[in-house]
């Protein structure tokens, strides 16, 4: 069974480069549609149950916006 | 044991008296006239297991000096005029980071490749601020071997007292001929200035983090840090203004002239007495802090001036702020290389007196 | 829950000037995980370039020195002479490094100087809004190759392959390029940054890790268009992998 994990995107600090979402093998996330203080459209984990902790989100994170944590 | 009296090329001196003040960070460039100085380092500061590097350019030296002296290592760079030229943009910025770091000049004529022998025609650009902003750094104007040596040791206290660089301003002539001098003493590494601005060894220290920068888009942050600079500045040119005079009471005009154009003037003062004609000699040795005070007192009690330059007439200008139009100002100069004679200069002193 | 992939301690964790997408973000990072994995922040230095990257001191959580722009690596040249127990980060952009700076970083990596260049080669100058850089491709637009760059009839010149103009140097020991456009070339650059590193701290010679990196800002594209612009355009040209790798420590492993 794959390791089943969770990423923490911390909304204010993500830039909407959306870049995460392109490196997500499971497409747990997505743009979110309501945008952060800055005006820019964060990253959101909309499918968390499909994550499988394997970090491509926080490794091309340019602003270390997301942390990932696993069960 | 007292330092004996010894034989030395002025650009040997230089050398010698860097390590002595300790300097632990030497980078160079070849550049005639001050060739002795790099080659002098490359052998002693390899010998006394300090830093030497050859660098690929006058501009790369400057900044290996940055990077050196922003560790709070004592560091030094040697040139002439061309090559000081390369080195100002590493000037504004070491003056811009607040960095103490020596800058020696054995200025040769210019402008341009211009010739290999002494002048003093990088007098503005040392004293003004040949790089871009608002800044001062020492300048000290050495007139023999011996108080090439002495300035140049002086230069490390007084750049690190200061934080700020400071140039030594010496001339193909006082850094390629031998006069005795007598060395000042080795200082223990150990005992100089502490620096807590520098960078390195932060986790030792349990310090906060130091950056050595000079950039700041805050415009009132910027002012702010330019202004207390100057306020640094006030404060050397209020205590450490220094010359050496002669013969100034009892003449109604003084010569003002430093480095070996003073060496030249003295010898016309000496001229003139031999005639029974009284003249004083004023010599700058720092020519920043320029002496404007007591050109300005000079100037209260009357005198006219005649300023001698290796150059088209730079100096004067100083000269010509501190008397504020208060007396009158005569100017003699060779340039390109030519070196006023102690006849000519007479020859002027008894145009200007008309005797 | 265990926290998988953390905050790095050597950075700061605040929020950079750097554009949404900008490969130095990541960059970053990296080097702040090696030294973090190499426990030596206490004894860290970087020098940040006059460029986009010059507010890397206001996010690295370690001293750092400011140089002109292009003589990054002779003022590390001098920080690292007068500290050689220290490891020092010779952070440049492709202006900084291959323009300005060419002869700086030339005699640097010919004397063995021991610090590390990173060299974040993104083909454009970011800072000053776009201009043409010496990694810029042909046919690339920029604010000064309004209709790309031109070699032949504008003579605009070539592209310039750093690591491979310095790997005919003696002094250069280790030199490897990556890029940060997607997670494998990310965790590439990370293991290169580290090698890199743990051979200055060994005393080797000039090491230089080259990164491939997206300005989505000044490309004119958006984030996910630029590391695809970058894989399609930039890699062909710029080989990733170890272009030189002479450091005797590899003997041993």
């Amino acid at each position: 069974m794959a390791n089943k994990g969770q990423p923490k995107i911390d909304r204010e600090r993500c830039k909407g480069c959306l870049l995460c979402v392109r490196a997500c093998p499971t497409k747990v996330l997505d743009v979110d549609s309501e945008p952060n203080s800055w005006g820019y459209y964060p990253s959101k984990a909309v499918a968390i149950e499909k994550c499988i902790a394997c970090g491509n989100c926080y490794t091309v994170c340019p602003d270390v916006a997301i942390t990932v944590y696993k069960e | 044991m007292a330092e004996e009296k010894r034989l030395m090329k002025g650009n040997d001196a230089i050398g010698e008296a860097a390590i002595r003040a300790g300097c632990t960070a030497y980078f160079g460039y070849p550049i005639t006239p001050q060739n002795e100085l790099t080659a002098y380092m490359a052998k002693n500061m390899i010998d006394n297991k300090r830093t030497f590097i050859q660098a690929e350019s006058e501009v790369a030296a400057i900044n290996m000096v940055y990077g050196a002296a922003a560790t709070g290592a004592r560091a030094m760079t040697s040139s002439s005029s061309p090559g000081i030229s390369l080195k100002q943009e590493g000037i504004s910025y070491a003056c811009g980071a607040d960095l103490p770091l020596v800058v020696v000049n054995v200025m040769r004529s210019g402008p341009g490749l211009g010739g290999i022998v002494p002048s003093q025609a990088d007098y503005f650009q040392s004293t003004r601020g040949g790089g871009h902003g608002d800044y001062y750094h020492f300048v000290l104007a050495p007139k023999s071997v011996q108080e090439a040596a002495d300035l140049t040791y002086e230069a490390f206290d007084l750049a690190d007292e200061w934080r700020m660089p400071a140039m030594v301003l010496a001339d193909g002539l006082i850094g390629q001929m031998m006069e005795g001098v007598v060395l000042p003493e080795k200082r223990d590494l150990s005992k100089l200035p502490k620096k807590p601005w520098a960078v390195g060894h932060q986790g030792e220290l349990k310090r906060p983090i130091n950056h050595v920068t000079s950039i700041n888009l805050v415009p009132q942050e910027l002012e702010a840090t330019v202004k207390a600079r100057f306020e640094r500045y006030a404060k050397i040119k209020a205590s450490l203004q220094r010359f050496e005079e002669l013969n100034i009471d009892k003449s109604d005009l003084v010569l003002v002239a430093y480095g070996t154009a003073s060496r030249i003037a003295l010898g016309a003062l000496e001229l003139a007495k031999a005639d029974g004609i009284n003249v004083g000699l004023l010599r700058p040795i720092t020519l920043w802090p320029y002496p404007e005070k007591r050109v300005s007192e000079l100037a209260q009690q009357g005198k006219r001036f005649l300023v001698v330059e290796m150059s088209m007439g730079q100096m004067v200008e100083d000269v010509r702020l501190a008397v504020n139009g208060r007396a009158q100002i005569d100017f003699y100069g060779r340039t390109g290389g030519m070196i006023p004679t102690e006849d000519e200069v007479y020859a002027e002193i008894r145009r200007i007196l008309k005797k | 829950m265990e926290l998988l992939y953390g905050h790095p301690k050597s950075l700061k964790p605040i929020q950079t000037k750097y554009c949404p997408g900008c490969g130095h973000g990541v960059i970053h990072r990296l080097i702040a995980e090696v030294i973090d994995e190499l426990g030596i922040q206490g004894k860290a230095i970087i020098t940040n370039p006059v460029g986009c990257s010059i507010w890397a001191d206001l996010y690295f959580d370690f001293d750092s020195v400011q140089p002109p722009h292009g003589r990054t690596p002779a003022a590390s040249t001098g920080i690292k002479r007068m500290l050689p127990d220290h490891l020092v980060v010779c952070y440049q952009g492709d202006g900084d490094l291959a323009a300005i700076g060419t002869a700086e970083i030339i005699h640097a990596a010919n004397r063995g100087e021991k610090f590390t260049t990173i060299f974040v080669n993104n083909a454009i100058y970011g800072m000053t809004g776009g201009q043409m850089a010496p990694t810029t491709l042909i046919g690339q637009k920029a604010t000064t190759a309004p209709y790309g760059r031109d070699p032949i009839d504008a003579g605009m010149g070539y592209p310039i392959q750093v690591c491979e103009l310095l790997a005919t140097l003696g002094g250069t020991k280790y030199l490897a390029r990556g890029a940060v456009n997607n997670a494998v070339n990310v965790k590439k650059t990370k293991q290169y940054i580290k090698k890199a590193f743990e051979a200055q701290l060994r005393g080797e010679g000039f090491t230089m890790v080259e990164i491939l990196s997206q300005c989505p800002t000044n490309w004119g594209m958006q984030p996910k268009e630029s590391v695809e612009w970058l894989e399609q355009n930039m890699i062909p040209f710029y080989k990733l992998g170890e272009i030189k790798n002479t450091l005797d420590g590899e003997a041993q492993k």
